[in-house]
């Protein structure tokens, strides 16, 4: 009885004391990115260049969404730059293969990017159930279908480059390049896939077993989850974030090659980890990670904006802040 | 009498408000065992640690050899002699027997170390200890018996002369502890001193020249092991308290029906052909010692872990792929181990409480409302002592802990419940609140099923004990066959009955 009526004023105080280390230091590393940029050029407040910046951290950002569900669960998936690259050559070649039969050019890219869709779910279900019921660590698992998607987008592109038909490319062009209500198409498939993601992870039963299995597997089990089901199914969501920003991506050059999405994993993983998910599993937020891939756009764009640090050292300044919120968040933890 | 080389005077320690130790004298002398007994939670733990210097006490003092020391770690105390083996053997399990002997002060030569020279001086100590370890193995490959000879392999290489031993026998069979026994009394031939912390009343009494009793913190007087028999011990142990420690024994109602059945199931490895079942009011107690396959069990029977026979649920065959399979119908398990597998220790009580019935609490979002009222309820129905709800599980004690564990398995309305365990590590209070409770769940009509190591709680809450010994169900006893002796000899395998009398065939008795 007691305890009930001294609860809700400890709560509120201890809601607050965590949250200016464990959820705020994204959003100041995001904020410091802003006063920079805008102090280096007038332009960088602009909406276009902001559009800009959002539109490029829409790829990795809806990635990482996925790889938020992966990491929390105690996982890793490193297949996903392949695993685009592969799903974009696909697409186009089923896509041209279609075209120029009885379906209409719209027809085409409708059906392209339902089976896109499909192959995403799919290519993430054969990562996770080869770690779940192969019993393989993912580190290992995904390692290998890195390869083998990449081996194959070059097979099938020849060792050259995979092209989308003319004529379907005028159709499919504005899902990447079009505005709905003055906002890019890619930003809002963004911000549609960040809040169905956020919803998923923090408020149902799937996105609690999810943590839950991060946090202590044994545990997880005893209480009658069913472990295995949940760790393959936070695959099948990474496969589905692929495959939606795949969808976004061949509009957008019109095209795949073997160099399609070189390194993307790793930059969907520093985006999850910069938005303060623990590597380790068991915690993180999808609005972090969300804010990591923006900052990671972010500081491509302020390099090229600035001539003080060249823009080809954007790789080691993205490094320097993937540490520096390692460090920073190890720091609440009190070690 | 020898004059002591170990002793504490007055000896208090507090751990935040509660003072667990109150005034305690104590001491060891050069060739003796000396056995603490006192029930979980009696202080035995916190007062051999004082001694060897992992705590450091509020009030009192320590003297060695006349002297009065101030150890501020084990280290120091390591250093005058006084080593201490824990319940968790200290070892790493990569590094070979003679690389985790010699750990941290390897012998060297020209600057590299010399495997040989350290290789033939473990080989030396291990035959002096008369054990046959293999030195080049690795720790990981050995049985928990030859860890623990190695453990006390290394206390001997350091020069030990008071060897501090906490529940060394707990992880061994009866054979390991005999060898285990052997070694003690060889090392207090050769002047060594022993201080024994043991709950297992009958090894104390065969292997201690003296016991210090212990009760809640208190010292009750030291004796001679020949003085008193393990009764004398229980009951000083205990005090008056052990009468109203449990609720009142009623028997099953006699026409109360069956609800699980297990019929010649076997858990590869770790239990072969075990039948028995239980009734609905019942408390049907599985004796053993550690490491007779009763964990095992029950996790293979839940669908934990791999196994297979026969399992009837209130009649019906049921077949458990995973432990949400038994949920289903309504059979929960409580895991002995509450840290590794019954709480996320760094996931708050609300999370913890409803993880296994979060099904009510979403809708299919989760209702945080919900769950935060079902924790008040929780924290009001079980006593959990806490000063505020938004807390990790890990700032819980154990008692209380427990009590989470308990409340979040109740969420999903068990009328099977198998408690594996449940007072381990918890104190007198909190182990009573828990006896009551199991007879307030038989009242309800639910069958519980006590997996336990503790007999007087067999003894206590039973109304029949299954005794298992090595993977196999050796007896099945009730009415007056429930006593000590008597299951500890069918425990040990001393005494067996054959199969077909343990299988039972509940529905000609019913």
């Amino acid at each position: 009885m007691s305890a009930s009526e001294t609860a809700p004023a400890p709560a509120w105080r201890g809601r607050l004391r965590r949250m200016p280390w464990q959820q705020l230091t994204p959003l100041a590393g995001l904020a410091l990115l802003l006063v920079i940029g805008s102090m280096l050029h007038p332009a960088f407040l602009s909406p276009t260049n902001l559009f800009n910046v959002l539109t490029r951290a829409a790829f990795i950002g809806i990635i990482a969404v996925g790889g938020t569900f992966v990491i929390i669960g105690g996982g890793i998936d490193l297949s996903v730059g392949s695993m685009a690259a592969f799903l974009s050559g696909a697409m186009i070649l089923i896509m041209n293969a279609l075209h120029g039969g009885t379906i209409s050019p719209l027809g085409v890219v409708l059906l392209g990017v339902g089976i896109v869709l499909g192959s995403g779910l799919l290519a993430g279900a054969a990562n996770g159930l080869a770690i779940t019921r192969g019993r393989i660590e993912p580190f290992i698992v995904t390692l290998g279908t890195l390869g083998i998607f990449r081996s194959l987008v070059t097979y099938l592109a020849d060792g050259g480059t995979i092209s989308l038909n003319f004529a379907l490319r005028g159709v499919y062009r504005p899902v990447f390049y079009g505005y709905f209500l003055g906002i890019p198409i890619p930003v809002w498939v963004f911000a549609v896939v960040a809040v169905v993601g956020a919803i998923v992870l923090h408020r149902t039963r799937f996105g609690r077993y999810v943590r839950a299995i991060g946090s202590n597997q044994e545990v997880a089990r005893y209480a009658a989850i069913r472990v295995a089901r949940v760790r393959t199914l936070t695959y099948v969501i990474q496969g589905l974030c692929v495959a939606i920003a795949v969808a976004l991506y061949v509009p957008r050059l019109g095209s795949a090659s073997a160099g399609t999405g070189i390194l993307w994993e790793l930059e969907a993983i520093a985006a999850v980890i910069i938005g303060g998910t623990a590597l380790k599993g068991g915690s993180g937020h999808v609005w972090g990670t969300v804010v990591g891939a923006i900052m990671l756009s972010l500081i491509g764009n302020v390099l090229n904006l600035t001539t003080v640090i060249s823009e080809y050292l954007n790789g080691a300044v993205q490094g320097l802040i993937i540490i520096g919120a390692v460090f920073l968040q190890r720091g609440r933890q009190g070690r | 009498m020898r004059t002591p080389i170990l002793s504490g005077v007055g000896l208090s320690k507090s751990f935040g408000p509660i003072e667990v130790l109150h005034a305690v004298d104590v001491d060891v002398c050069a060739g003796e065992v000396h056995a603490l007994v006192g029930e979980n939670g009696a202080g035995k733990s916190t007062l051999m640690k004082l001694l060897s210097g992992f705590h450091q006490p509020n009030r009192g003092e320590v003297v060695l050899d006349g002297r009065t020391v101030r150890f501020r770690d084990s280290n120091e105390a390591e250093a005058a002699g006084i080593v201490m083996i824990h319940q968790e053997l200290n070892l790493v399990p990569d590094l070979t027997v003679e690389e985790n002997v010699f750990l941290g002060r390897e012998p060297t030569r020209l600057g590299l170390v010399d495997r040989r020279a350290a290789r033939r001086a473990t080989r030396e100590l291990l035959d002096s200890l008369r054990t046959d370890v293999p030195v080049t193995r690795r720790v990981r490959e050995l049985s928990v018996s030859q860890a623990q000879m190695v453990e006390i392999a290394k206390a001997v290489s350091r020069e030990v002369r008071v060897l501090c031993m906490d529940e060394p026998t707990d992880v061994l069979t009866g054979r390991e502890t005999e060898v285990l026994f052997d070694l003690v009394r060889r090392l207090t031939v050769s002047g060594v001193a022993i201080l024994y912390v043991s709950h297992k009343l009958d090894e104390v009494q065969a292997i201690a020249d003296r016991v210090t009793i212990l009760r809640d913190g208190d010292k009750i007087g030291t004796f001679a092991a020949t003085d008193l028999t393990p009764a004398d011990m229980a009951r000083r142990m205990v005090g008056r308290e052990l009468a109203d420690m449990y609720p009142k024994k009623l028997p099953p109602p006699a026409d109360a029906p069956v609800a699980l059945e297990v019929e010649r199931f076997d858990v590869p490895g770790f239990a072969t052909g075990a039948t028995l079942h239980v009734r609905r009011g019942e408390v049907l107690g599985i004796a053993g010692l550690v490491g007779a396959g009763r964990t095992e069990l029950f996790e293979g029977v839940l669908g934990l872990r791999p196994g297979h026979g026969t399992v009837r649920k209130d009649g019906r065959v049921v077949r458990w792929r995973h432990a949400e399979d038994a949920k289903h119908d309504r059979v929960a398990y409580l895991t002995e181990d509450r840290k590794g597998k019954g709480l996320l220790l760094t996931k708050l009580l609300r999370e913890n409480l409803t993880l296994q019935s979060l099904e009510r609490f979403a809708h299919p979002f989760v209702n945080r409302r919900a769950e935060q009222a079902a924790l008040e309820q929780a924290v009001k129905d079980f006593d959990v002592r806490v000063a505020r709800l938004e807390v990790q599980a890990a700032a819980l004690s154990g008692g209380n802990q427990q009590k989470v564990v308990l409340a979040k398995l109740m969420l999903t309305a068990p009328d099977v419940v198998i408690l594996d365990e449940p007072t381990r590590g918890i104190d007198v209070g909190t182990k009573r609140q828990i006896y009551f409770y199991v007879a307030e769940l038989l009242a309800k009509g639910v069958a519980v099923v006590l997996v336990s190591s503790e007999l007087p709680e067999i003894l206590g809450l039973a109304h029949r004990v299954v005794v298992m010994h090595d993977g196999v169900i050796t007896g099945t006893l009730e009415g007056d066959d429930l006593d000590e002796e008597t299951i500890m000899a069918y425990a040990t395998g001393l005494r067996r009955d054959a199969p077909p009398t343990t299988t039972e065939a509940p529905r000609v008795r019913v």
